[in-house]
């Protein structure tokens, strides 16, 4: 994988960082100069990935979340979000619109849904008890489009 | 995140502003609970016209209130939100169970 530029960041799975993902992401894709429609769609599927980390991935104990964001050929943005959490038993389960494992806390089920709609590939890899991997890509428009 | 509560005209709006996640629902939720509970307004707006991110947190926070206001007697409604946050909540099929205007 040809790489443009990349950034590498961890942070504990404290609910504050979910600003923070988001933030980290905008500034770091803000030299491709995205659409304000593309950067609203990747900070929110971003941050959909890190709340699922730490609501679900980290429910029970404290971790890092390792987010890496690249900039790939074509104008592509990469996202990575990797957790050491409890996993994913069943991801096609995980992913059905409205399932969720935290109704006490009100979540609504829709984070896959949310980042399946907003980005243009989205992939789930998780291994019980060893953590779960998102990655997700979006094509920025050329400047013009 | 900010929310302040006042009475326009009879109804009660929360005019929210900032961003709404999974960090800040939980302020929210508490705030916006102990209003309904003691206040049992028959109509709540909550006005997201100043709100500039809502994920999906946003939604159960919407759906949460909306069942406690149902079960107080009154009703939600949801207010001003931008078109990005539209979009949200279009994807959430929200729009079936509370008034957005």
């Amino acid at each position: 994988m040809e790489i443009i530029n990349e950034i590498k960041f961890t942070m504990p799975s404290l609910s504050v960082n979910e600003s923070t993902a988001r933030a980290v992401v905008s500034s770091f894709l803000i030299q491709a100069d995205p659409t304000v429609e593309e950067l609203s769609d990747i900070r929110t599927a971003v941050s959909e990935a890190v709340t699922n980390c730490i609501v679900h991935g980290y429910r029970h104990k404290k971790g890092n979340i390792e987010l890496t964001v690249r900039l790939l050929p074509e104008r592509i943005a990469y996202i990575r979000i990797k957790d050491k959490g409890c996993g994913i038993k069943d991801i096609k389960q995980a992913m059905e619109p409205l399932f969720t494992t935290a109704p006490e806390e009100e979540r609504s089920g829709l984070g896959f849904s949310v980042m399946e709609s907003f980005m243009d590939k989205l992939s789930v890899r998780s291994i019980p008890e060893k953590g779960t991997i998102i990655t997700m890509r979006k094509k920025l428009s050329s400047h013009g489009e | 995140m900010q929310m302040e509560i006042k009475n326009e005209n009879g109804a009660s709006v929360a005019m929210i502003s900032g961003e709404i996640d999974h960090h800040n629902a939980k302020e929210l939720r508490t705030q916006l609970d102990r209003y309904i509970i003691s206040s049992k307004p028959p109509e709540l707006v909550i006005d997201l016209g100043n709100i500039t991110f809502m994920d999906s947190s946003g939604i159960g926070l919407i759906m949460g209130r909306c069942r406690l206001m149902q079960e107080c007697g009154g009703r939600l409604i949801v207010h001003s939100p931008q078109p990005y946050i539209k979009r949200v909540l279009k994807l959430s099929g929200i729009e079936r169970i509370v008034s957005i205007v």
